[in-house]
């Protein structure tokens, strides 16, 4: 019984070691969202005049399987996802949505041009509102959403071939299937 | 070829390291004299060899030479000479120098000092202290060396991160590391003890005063970096429960448990396999700081740049290391005999149950810290522990442990009785009932629970001075008398009734910041006039100031006290172009009472994300717009720091103390003097 | 390292947080606003509460709070309003559940525990009566033994 007294610091240390390399294996800085198999909220917001797409809201989004990306001009790695939405628009793999948030209408309407138009229709969140019911905090973000308008996915920080290959692209292909 | 010299120094080190780690405790073992012998020239040549890699590492960064990698990562040629120098351990591979060479110091300063320890026990000490060299050496060798080259080199370099450019946090690392680093001595007191299989007062005399050190500086680590994030973070806060924060802080408890469970193993020859465990926990705490801070594993605002590697090779230290020296304790401490015998109501009780409340408390501090991603762990929810939890399950414990700080002195070794320790503590007790009635009456805003708070404060100020009264027989005896007691004090007994009216004092600041600080926020135009706790604000306007490494916006506020001109304070906003951030500089006018705390933000309308070119501060700097002024009224607030600096002080006395200082016994002279101190 | 340049995107330099032009004029709702900013956590601040952060996210999630106590939820209706989309990750209290018990309670049983190890230590290492009675407590256990018979 003593005996096990004193081995006793040993073991809790073990058991906190485990969990320290366990830990190594984490990215603190990543926080799953609270919106994942919930329905999207509900919305309703203007469209980016120049961009020559209608405007975005919630009833846009349900009947089929389609992405939702939240964007601004001033976000720089919203620069470097950008070409693979072109080259899904492109394939027409999936339909794109755009949020453009706090981000002048101009300038968003100005990036667009300058970089190619991927999304079908694009809601402008100029207060930043909305993207808080979608539970965004930070840009870019990235939601796959099924027919029946439930969040299935969410990725934070700029899509990369990696996540799209082996996360998005299989998903959507298993959404679309689903009735 | 500074940079060359350096890393092989560092290699070089480390060989030694190797050595002194061999070969002293295997002649301890054989009972080899010579062998043993060989510790003290290794200490000293490790510690002159990491010398030199710093010194090496100090002047790279003093000459900006940018063909170093980390000089290039983390200096500029505009920076103060200052912060070049500091700027050698404002980043990961050069702290790690640091921290070795503290360790190198405190190695070297036990061969050179311990000349009255027994062969056996220094030997061991040394060699322990020099495998913890080893990790630590190899570590900077192998995964972060400071000395990398670049080509080809650029022009300039990054600059330091401007929040760490400040006179603070420049002395922040290496206090903390001197307390983080001074355990390891304690632990290898504690290691070589269990080889031994012998704990008895003599061990406990030498372990106090390393351990008296290694907290004291952790004590200034910590208040320093606390002082730091109140007047550069600009909101009037100084304490945040941050990871990084607990970090520090666990250590420093368990250090503050060990101060006082060595003393009963010292005194009362009880307590001795608690305090080696103790002494084991509070360098492993200091090891699981290194690895949440240098890992990460947690998120945090003051993290090190992370890399996995790093986090690999800590961890597997931390586990030789901790998991070897607790396999040692499962094995060897139930050997250790026990000690003296005391009633439950006695000194020793009472050190018992500051030992209970303060492991309890340090557990609750390592649960909050880590539970996020214990949670993580086993596959639940991703949550947030915050100041909220901390705040409502740490200052509970606190506040039995704080009221049992003057009742300890009072009880007698063996066996006390409560009944007198209140007959002499009844002063206090009614001084605490003064104070408290006394800030009811005053505070207007009738704050019960900071009102008992500033009781518990005066509880402890009062009772630590009562102690010392009853000692020196003050107001019972002739002056002359008492001024002899005064003087024949032993240094640990003035040592501990300073540090716990330090305590006392620190109270006093967190309840006076926390419970009646005065807001006020608001946008302000030149020649607007406003108030803020009785004193009347003018907003001057602002102008535009160059710094050496900086540009900067200066608001001019003008206060006055009673229609007179009181001070005149000039808080700042300034931009680092080269490292491309800014910071804010509260502007703080103490009369040590309360703080005034001033800090500017940015003109009316600005903040639109992504806007490109120079800040709107910077533009508009000196324009006749509104600004954001932040004021804050800090009553007592100075005391928090200055209350650990008489803790510091406090321990420091007490480290004078004779029987702690560690060559004293040697020096023939003094010890033929008649010893009346004692 | 892209994870870095993404995080230095979202953090924007030291605090200056709550702005003038977000506070109530009603003194009770901002002080309860203040007190509600407190428990929320700053996303892409790390470890810092909405109250102390200038993140923009910050300031929305402060206009927020301020909007819901205006249109009249408590306290806890404005924490639930938050914790729905952003999750428990935003509560810097983490709510008593199952899950965090061993949190909330860990350290009372730590407490508990090592309260009776330390009462058992101490029965163990109580000195026999005779060894330490002075005189005086002599006299006085015979004056109440005397007094008994």
């Amino acid at each position: 019984m003593k005996r096990l007294l004193f081995i006793l610091p040993l073991l809790v240390f073990a058991g906190v070691a485990v969990y320290f390399g366990f830990g190594l294996t984490r990215d603190p800085s990543k926080i799953p969202s609270a919106l994942i198999d919930k329905p999207i909220p509900e919305f309703a917001l203007p469209e980016i005049a120049g961009t020559g797409k209608p405007a975005l809201a919630s009833a846009t989004l349900k009947g089929e399987v389609a992405l939702v990306n939240v964007f601004a001009s001033w976000c720089a790695p919203c620069r470097i996802e950008h070409p693979i939405f072109m080259r899904l628009a492109r394939d027409n793999a999936v339909p794109i949505y755009g949020i453009s948030y706090k981000d002048k209408a101009e300038d968003s309407a100005k990036w667009l041009r300058e970089l190619g138009n991927p999304y079908k229709a694009i809601g402008w969140d100029f207060e930043g509102r909305v993207a808080i019911d979608w539970g965004v905090y930070g840009v870019p973000e990235t939601f796959v959403v099924d027919k029946a308008g439930t969040i299935r996915f969410k990725h934070v920080g700029p899509i990369t071939p990696d996540v799209l290959n082996n996360n998005i692209l299989p998903l959507i292909e298993e959404l679309k299937r689903k009735s | 070829m500074a940079p060359e010299l350096g890393h092989i120094a560092l290699i070089l080190a480390l060989c030694v390291a190797l050595i002194q780690s061999v070969l002293p405790l295997a002649g301890a073992q054989a009972r080899d004299p010579a062998l043993m012998a060989t510790a003290k020239p290794a200490a000293y040549a490790q510690f002159f060899l990491v010398a030199l890699a710093f010194g090496c590492l100090i002047y790279s960064f003093v000459v900006s030479d940018f063909t170093v990698e980390n000089v290039v990562r983390n200096s500029h040629s505009a920076k103060p000479m200052l912060y070049k120098v500091s700027g050698a351990w404002g980043n990961h591979e050069g702290s790690m120098v640091l921290w070795a060479l503290i360790l190198a110091l405190f190695g070297a300063a036990v061969a050179a000092f311990g000349r009255n320890l027994p062969p056996g026990l220094k030997a061991r000490t040394l060699s322990i202290q020099a495998m913890i060299g080893v990790a630590f050496l190899a570590f900077i060798v192998f995964t972060s060396n400071p000395f990398n080259r670049v080509f080809p080199p650029p022009p300039d370099g990054q600059d330091l991160n401007p929040l760490l450019q400040d006179p603070g946090l420049a002395f922040h690392p290496p206090l903390l590391y001197l307390g983080y680093v001074g355990f390891s001595i304690v632990f290898a007191f504690a290691m070589a003890a269990l080889i031994e299989g012998r704990v008895d007062a003599a061990w406990a005399r030498w372990v106090r005063p390393w351990t008296l050190a290694a907290w004291s500086a952790l004590t200034g680590g910590i208040a320093l970096g606390s002082w730091w994030a109140y007047y550069e973070l600009g909101w009037g806060g100084w304490w945040f429960w941050d990871p990084v924060e607990n970090a520090s802080f666990m250590p420093w408890l368990v250090g503050a448990a060990l101060l006082h469970s060595a003393i009963v193993a010292e005194k009362r020859d009880a307590l001795k396999t608690w305090t080696i465990l103790l002494a084991i926990l509070a360098f492993a705490l200091s090891l699981v700081g290194t690895f949440l801070v240098r890992s990460g594993i947690l998120t945090s605002v003051h993290a090190f740049a992370v890399d996995p590697k790093r986090g690999v090779f800590i961890l597997a230290i931390l586990i030789i290391a901790v998991g070897g020296s607790l396999a040692l304790y499962a094995w060897r401490a139930p050997m250790l005999k026990a000690g003296g015998l005391f009633q439950p109501i006695s000194r020793e009780g009472g050190l018992v149950l500051n030992n209970l409340l303060l492991g309890t408390a340090t557990a609750t501090v390592f649960i909050g810290t880590l539970y996020p991603l214990f949670l993580e762990a086993i596959g639940g929810a991703k949550v947030s522990v915050g100041p909220p939890f901390f705040n409502a399950t740490f200052v509970p414990l606190m506040v039995p442990l704080l009221i049992a700080v003057s009742f300890g002195p009072m009880m007698g070794w063996k066996r006390a009785e409560l009944g007198a320790v209140f007959q002499r503590l009844w002063v206090a007790l009614a001084l605490s009932l003064g104070v408290i009635l006394l800030t009811l009456a005053v505070d207007k805003t009738r704050h019960v629970l900071a009102a008992l708070a500033m009781g518990l404060a005066a509880w402890l100020i009062f009772g630590a001075l009562i102690e010392w009264a009853e000692r020196v027989k003050l107001f019972r005896a002739p002056l002359a008398t008492v001024w002899s007691r005064a003087v024949n004090l032993p240094r640990a007994a003035w040592g501990m009734t300073i540090a716990h009216a330090g305590l006392g004092l620190m109270v006093l600041g967190i309840t006076g910041s926390t419970a009646w600080q005065t807001e006020v926020i608001r946008l302000v135009r030149a020649g607007d006039a406003f108030d803020v706790a009785g004193y009347s604000f003018v907003f001057k306007g602002t102008q535009r100031q160059e710094g050496p490494n900086f540009i900067a916006t200066r608001a001019v506020f003008e206060v006055y006290k009673n229609e007179r001109l009181y001070a005149v304070m000039t808080p700042e906003k300034r931009l680092f172009p080269a490292a491309g951030s800014t910071t804010t500089e509260a502007s703080i006018r103490t009369n040590l009472l309360a703080d005034l705390y001033a800090t500017i933000g940015d003109p009316e309308g600005a903040g639109q994300p992504g806007a490109a070119g120079p800040p709107a501060f910077l533009t508009q700097a000196g324009q006749d717009v509104a600004w954001t002024a932040r004021i804050y009224h800090n009553p007592l607030v100075p005391w928090v720091w200055l209350g650990a600096l008489v803790m510091m002080i406090g321990a420091g006395v007490s480290l004078t103390d004779r029987r702690h200082r560690v060559g004293a016994p040697q020096r023939l002279p003094q010890a033929a003097l008649p010893t009346a101190a004692e | 390292m892209k994870r870095l340049a993404f995080l230095l995107m979202l953090l924007t330099g030291p605090a200056l947080a709550v702005l003038p032009s977000e506070r109530l004029a009603d003194p009770a709702l901002e002080a309860r606003a203040r007190a509600l900013s407190l428990e929320l956590r700053c996303q892409v601040c790390q470890n810092q509460s909405i109250d102390d952060s200038n993140a923009p996210l910050a300031a929305d999630l402060r206009r927020l709070v301020r909007e819901r106590l205006v249109a009249g939820d408590s306290d806890a209706g404005v924490l639930d309003y938050v914790v729905r989309r952003y999750g428990d990750y935003v509560l810097l209290r983490p709510p008593m559940r199952e899950d965090t018990a061993l949190l909330w309670f860990g350290p009372l049983a730590i407490l508990i525990a090592g309260g009776i190890g330390a009462f058992v230590y101490l029965r163990r290492r109580k000195l026999t009566v005779e060894a330490a009675l002075t005189a005086e407590e002599e006299a006085r256990l015979k004056a109440i033994v005397e007094r008994r018979e």
